[in-house]
Formats: C-alpha cells, sequence, structure tokens
C-alpha cells in the first residue's frame, strides 16, 4: 500500500526562475482571493473581477490611466529598491513624495505668470532636491544617532502631509480661489509635456524609465551596487570588506526620496496641475508592495508597477460600475504581498510528496 | 485660584484618557517583542479593532459584545501575522507592513456603512465622585473601565514578565529561541500567543478610540498612533513601566496641542498637530543615542527568523 506523505526540506540553492515565478502565484491567489471576497459582499465574484482586471483596460483611454498610475508607483519603488536591497527600511516614501511636490510645487509657483523652457526642469529637479533631503532626515538620525529609520521616516509622513495641508490653505493658496485649500494653476510651462491628445499619460513616464534603466547600471555593473548588495546580504561581510556602511546609508536614502520626490512633481505637474490636499492616494506606501512584487529587480518593477496599477483602477471602475467601495484596492494590494510573502516559503523550503510502503514509514 | 486647580484636575484627566490606546497597544506590543517577534501591523490591528468594535455595537447595541469582539477580530488579523512569520518564516518588517496596508484597506470597506452613524455613551465608574472631590475626583474618578484597565496593565505586564514562569519562558523564548527550544520550550507556540495577545490588545486600544474616545467611526481614525505606539516600546527600551511613562507624555502632548488649538494660539493648527510625531522623533533621537543602552536592552532574536529543523 502507499501513502503519499509531504517531506518538507530546507534548502539554500532556489533555482533563480523560481524566484521570479512565485510572484505570479501570488498574483493567481490574489485574484482568487478577490473573487471569494466580493462572494463575501454578495457580488458576483466573476464579474467584479472582470470589472476588476479587464475592465479597465479595455480601452487605450484605460491603458494611458494604467500608465498614468504606474509611472509614480515604478519611480518610488525603483528608489526603494536601493533601501530595501541594502536592508535599510525606508517606508516613509509618501513623505518624501510629499515633500517633493511641496519644493517643486514652490518653484512652479514663483514662474506661476511666466513662461520658458526652462522652468519645468528647474520644478523637477526641485521636486527631486525635496525628496532627496527629506529622505536624509531618516538616513542622518540612523547613521548618526542609532534612530529606528522605520519609525522616523514614517512619522515625516505625518508631518510632510500636515505642512502641505498648511501650505495650500495658508500662506500658498489661491488668492482668487474663494478659500479652496488649493494653489494656484501652474503655468503650462512648469507642466509635463502630454504624450497624445485627450489622454493623460505625460512625459514623466520617461523619467521612470530612465530611473529603471540608470538603476539596472547602478546595481549590476557598479561598485556602490555591489556594496548595495553585499551590505544587504550580510552586514558583518561588508564590514569585513571595509564598505563604508554610514556613506552607503545616506546614498541610499537620497537615491530613493529624490525618486520619490520625482514622482510628486510628476503628478502635480502631470494630471494635477497645482497643489492641494490630496496629491497622492498613498503611492508612496503602495510602492512598498511594488518593490517586492518586483523582486527588487528593475525590470520587475516595472511589471509589479503595472499590476499593482490596475488594482488602483480595478478599485475605481468596481466603484462606478458594482458600488463596490474603492478600499478594496488596498485590500487587494495588501493580500498581493501577503502571498507574495507566504509563497517565498516555496524559495527555502523544498516541498517534496513521497510515495512510500507503508512498513518503510514506521523507519 | 481653586478654579485653576480644578482645572488642572480634569486636563490630567484628559491626558490620562488620550494615553490608554497608546498603553494598550504598546503593552500588547512589548510582549510579542519580548517574545523576539516584530509586529509592524499594530496600526492595521487598531483600525481593525477600531471598526469592529464599533459595527458590533452598532449591531448589537451590546458594548460588552463590541469590546470582546474587538479584541477577537485583533486576535484573527494577527494570527494572519503569526502564521506568515512563525510558520512559513517569512521577513517580520515586510509581514507586519503588510498587515497595515490590509488592515487600513479592510476597515474603510467594513466600516462604509458605518461613517456618520453618532456613537453610544460608554458608561463611567464613579462619576459621583468625580463632580464632589475637587482636583483629584477628575483624575481619579469618571473613567470607563478600559482606562482603569489600561493603567493596571503596565504593572500586570511588569509583574508576568519578572515574577511568573510564562513570564521568564517569554523572555527566554525572545533573547535565545535556540536554548530555550533545547529545553523544551515550544518556540514557535509561545511566539504564536504572544503575537495573538498583543493582536488582542491592539484590537482593544482600536475600541477604545471608536467606542470611548471620539465614539463615531472616522476612516484611519488610529491617525499614526499605532506608529507611536511602536516607538513607545522602544521609547520604554522594553519595559512596561516606561511604557506607562512615555504615553503618558505624548497623552499629554496631544492634549497640549488641542488645548492651544482652541484658545487660539498662534502657530498655525497643523504645526501643533505635528508635535506628537515630532515629538516621537526627538524622543527616539535622545533614547537610541546609546546604542549600548539600546542593545542591552533590545531582546537579543527581535525580528529573526526562528526555524527548528524536525
Amino acid at each position: 500500500m502507499e501513502v503519499p506523505l509531504i517531506k518538507i526540506e530546507k534548502r539554500n540553492d532556489a533555482p533563480m526562475a523560481l524566484y521570479f515565478f512565485t510572484p505570479f502565484i501570488a498574483i493567481i491567489l490574489t485574484i482568487l482571493g478577490g473573487g471569494i471576497i466580493f462572494y463575501i459582499l454578495g457580488f458576483n465574484p466573476i464579474e467584479a473581477l472582470k470589472f476588476y482586471f479587464i475592465t479597465p483596460i479595455s480601452n487605450l483611454y484605460g491603458f494611458s490611466e494604467l500608465l498614468l498610475k504606474a509611472t509614480p508607483l515604478c519611480l518610488i519603488a525603483i528608489g526603494l529598491s536601493f533601501c530595501f536591497k541594502s536592508n535599510n527600511w525606508n517606508i516613509g516614501a509618501e513623505g518624501q513624495l510629499t515633500f517633493g511636490a511641496i519644493v517643486g510645487g514652490g518653484v512652479a509657483l514663483l514662474f506661476y505668470n511666466q513662461d520658458g523652457f526652462y522652468i519645468l526642469p528647474l520644478v523637477i529637479l526641485a521636486g527631486a532636491i525635496g525628496g532627496m533631503i527629506f529622505a536624509l532626515i531618516p538616513a542622518i538620525l540612523k547613521t548618526y544617532f542609532n534612530t529606528n529609520e522605520i519609525l522616523v521616516s514614517l512619522m515625516l509622513v505625518y508631518v510632510s502631509k500636515l505642512l502641505l495641508d498648511y501650505l495650500v490653505v495658508g500662506p500658498w493658496s489661491n488668492p482668487e480661489g474663494f478659500n479652496f485649500p488649493e494653489t494656484r494653476q501652474f503655468s503650462e510651462s512648469s507642466r509635463m509635456p502630454l504624450l497624445f491628445e485627450g489622454l493623460r499619460i505625460h512625459a514623466g513616464i520617461f523619467l521612470a524609465l530612465a530611473a529603471v534603466m540608470l538603476s539596472w547600471f547602478i546595481l549590476y555593473k557598479t561598485y556602490l551596487g555591489f556594496q548595495i548588495k553585499v551590505s544587504g546580504l550580510s552586514l558583518k561581510t561588508a564590514k569585513y570588506a571595509g564598505f563604508k556602511g554610514k556613506t552607503m546609508i545616506l546614498v541610499v536614502f537620497m537615491i530613493s526620496g529624490a525618486c520619490a520626490g520625482l514622482a510628486g512633481v510628476g503628478e502635480i505637474t502631470g494630471p494635477i496641475g497645482q497643489l492641494h490636499r490630496m496629491i497622492s492616494p498613498d503611492y508612496g506606501f503602495t510602492a512598498i508592495i511594488v518593490a517586492f512584487l518586483g523582486r527588487l529587480n528593475p525590470f520587475g518593477i516595472i511589471f509589479a508597477s503595472l499590476v499593482v496599477a490596475l488594482t488602483y483602477l480595478g478599485a475605481e471602475t468596481a466603484q462606478i460600475f458594482l458600488q463596490i467601495p474603492k478600499y478594496t484596492g488596498q485590500v487587494f494590494q495588501g493580500m498581493i504581498l501577503f502571498f507574495l510573502l507566504a509563497s517565498d516559503y516555496l524559495l527555502f523550503f523544498k516541498v517534496k510528496i513521497l510515495n512510500l510502503k507503508k512498513n518503510e514509514l514506521r523507519h | 485660584m481653586s478654579l485653576d486647580i480644578s482645572f488642572i484636575g480634569i486636563l490630567i484627566g484628559s491626558i490620562m484618557a488620550s494615553s490608554v490606546p497608546l498603553i494598550l497597544a504598546a503593552s500588547g506590543e512589548l510582549i510579542t517583542e519580548r517574545s523576539g517577534v516584530l509586529n509592524l501591523g499594530v496600526e492595521g490591528m487598531m483600525i481593525i479593532g477600531a471598526i469592529s468594535g464599533f459595527a458590533l455595537m452598532v449591531i448589537t447595541d451590546n458594548l460588552f459584545i463590541a469590546i470582546v469582539g474587538s479584541m477577537l477580530s485583533g486576535v484573527i488579523i494577527s494570527l494572519i501575522f503569526g502564521f506568515l512569520t512563525q510558520s512559513l518564516l517569512t521577513n517580520h518588517v515586510a509581514t507586519g507592513l503588510a498587515l497595515t496596508i490590509f488592515g487600513i484597506g479592510l476597515s474603510a470597506m467594513l466600516g462604509k456603512n458605518y461613517v456618520g452613524i453618532p456613537g453610544k455613551e460608554f458608561p463611567v465608574l464613579f462619576s459621583g465622585l468625580k463632580e464632589s472631590i475637587p482636583f483629584f475626583g477628575p483624575i481619579l474618578f469618571g473613567h470607563s473601565v478600559v482606562l482603569y484597565f489600561a493603567f493596571a496593565l503596565p504593572f500586570l505586564t511588569n509583574y508576568f514578565l519578572k515574577k511568573t514562569k510564562l513570564g521568564l519562558v517569554v523572555r527566554a523564548v525572545g533573547d535565545s529561541p535556540v536554548s530555550a527550544s533545547n529545553q523544551g520550550i515550544n518556540v514557535i507556540l509561545v511566539r504564536y500567543c504572544c503575537i495573538l495577545y498583543g493582536g488582542a490588545m491592539c484590537g482593544l486600544a482600536g475600541a477604545y478610540l471608536s467606542l470611548i474616545y471620539t465614539p463615531q467611526w472616522i476612516e484611519n481614525m488610529t491617525a499614526g498612533r499605532g506608529w507611536i505606539a511602536l516607538a513607545l516600546v522602544v521609547f520604554a527600551t522594553w519595559s512596561p513601566i516606561k511604557v506607562l511613562i512615555g504615553a503618558l507624555i505624548f497623552g499629554g502632548i496631544t492634549i497640549l496641542q488641542l488645548h492651544m488649538q482652541a484658545i487660539g494660539f498662534r502657530i498655525p493648527v497643523q504645526f501643533l498637530s505635528a508635535l506628537p510625531y515630532l515629538m516621537t522623533i526627538i524622543v527616539l533621537v535622545v533614547i537610541s543615542r546609546d546604542s549600548r543602552k539600546i542593545k542591552l536592552n533590545t531582546p537579543t532574536s527581535l525580528g529573526r527568523i526562528f526555524y527548528k529543523e524536525k
């Protein structure tokens, strides 16, 4: 008589293919999980999932919206991959995005009644520097004061959002705006050029693609990239090799902050065109999931940002057509990360199904 | 002058009330961390506790069921974290973040129909004494039973960790899981229990917000308190009594800034609202500067994955 037996073995040699395959398992499980949630909420799961994952991208406009949402996610996640690869837990990208948007938006407002080709580059540069400076706070506190970067970067999210709130209500609010909590509209010269007539997709996508290329180059072709990877694998080894840990921490935070700042500036100079309270639907937090789903790999992140952007779009479509609350988007995003982490089990352990003769079991 | 003194009494009473969710969540997380598990999902568990407590209150009209239910929902959601980190050996930091993102989304989804429903008045104890005794009355009396529990909790936690056998087991598992395991302690089981306990306390902390402190459901109503609670555990260098002191300081800052807003202080409201978050950073910097002290008090295996070859 044969008895199937599951045997679990630890392994250190997970094939690379499996490493990039498990995210797909996570996505499939998330879709199944989503179907169950829709069923519990009283919707036809197949129909709901169709509205969620297919309807939003079934036309050109929808596809452009997908790219529009994927752009900031991709940019931020690329930056975060530097931090996460080197074991630095910057989870305050939302704050760096906000502060970058504040600095970039401030420059755009300086030129609100002027035109000139130099304005947009200045605004973008200001946004990147803003994000970079804001990310330097947790980095400096971590390196010189031994302070936990998770908590500091997160607290700064709340601080930056309150600062933005103060600015758009107070000193920067539109003088002709009937006290709405928003600034003036930026001039055309501070707006990202649109790629196609009638679609919202803008030139910011090239920033994201450039970031992907550049990060691939830095991570895989430079000494800095090597240091980052070694520090991530083993801090002791990195120390032994004589890497300057402090400088590296500052650098990865600066890269990540600059990327988040760029994402913020891309939003306000792209689809939004001014500063107000709601410049980001938590892109900074969601990008953490994008970074993991993309396996901290630049090209993986492109793919992951499209998948996660679809959960944003799907949530909006499902809300319009089925009155499903839009927060299902966040639930989906949380589920993706749960399932991804869970499927990592397959990387560290080999699950073997053995067929043993019954009497062999005794041994 | 007598008016001033009674005002200070009321002020202290309100500081105590605002520190309750921090005490509860931080005390729960403290036990979890002492067992070597870093659960960054405090914010997510609190918000789930807040909505399930409020929803159960509306559905059953029974505050006891609401409170117990909120703790249970905290346990259930922390079970996801426990299963992932303990049984599937996932990274604590990433799993905790996922729990927070998931919890915030799920709470908003579940709470959609509960926005704008007025809460119920939560019964307070000894309300007669509160009025009749000046100064001490508003400090000691007229609070909800949850507040009294919260103020006893750090002492109970301290007793549990230092004087009981189970407390010793928890500390052993956190400081040296391998030796604990060799002693025949089921490390994974102990950690599961500590995670679920942390979930229950965070659920209760959330319910305190939605049922007692500001009795209504508002999206994202925890507003970073879960993260401040996490910071408090570091601030307290994993000592329960210091959690109480820290929570009172933060409660004080929250109340202070509300009063400054109320009397029309010339500082913009947003800067005052940012005070608790800025204070958290400053306090963390001051505490963490002495890296030796932090290292000495941190549970040695905090955040590390334990795996026993079978």
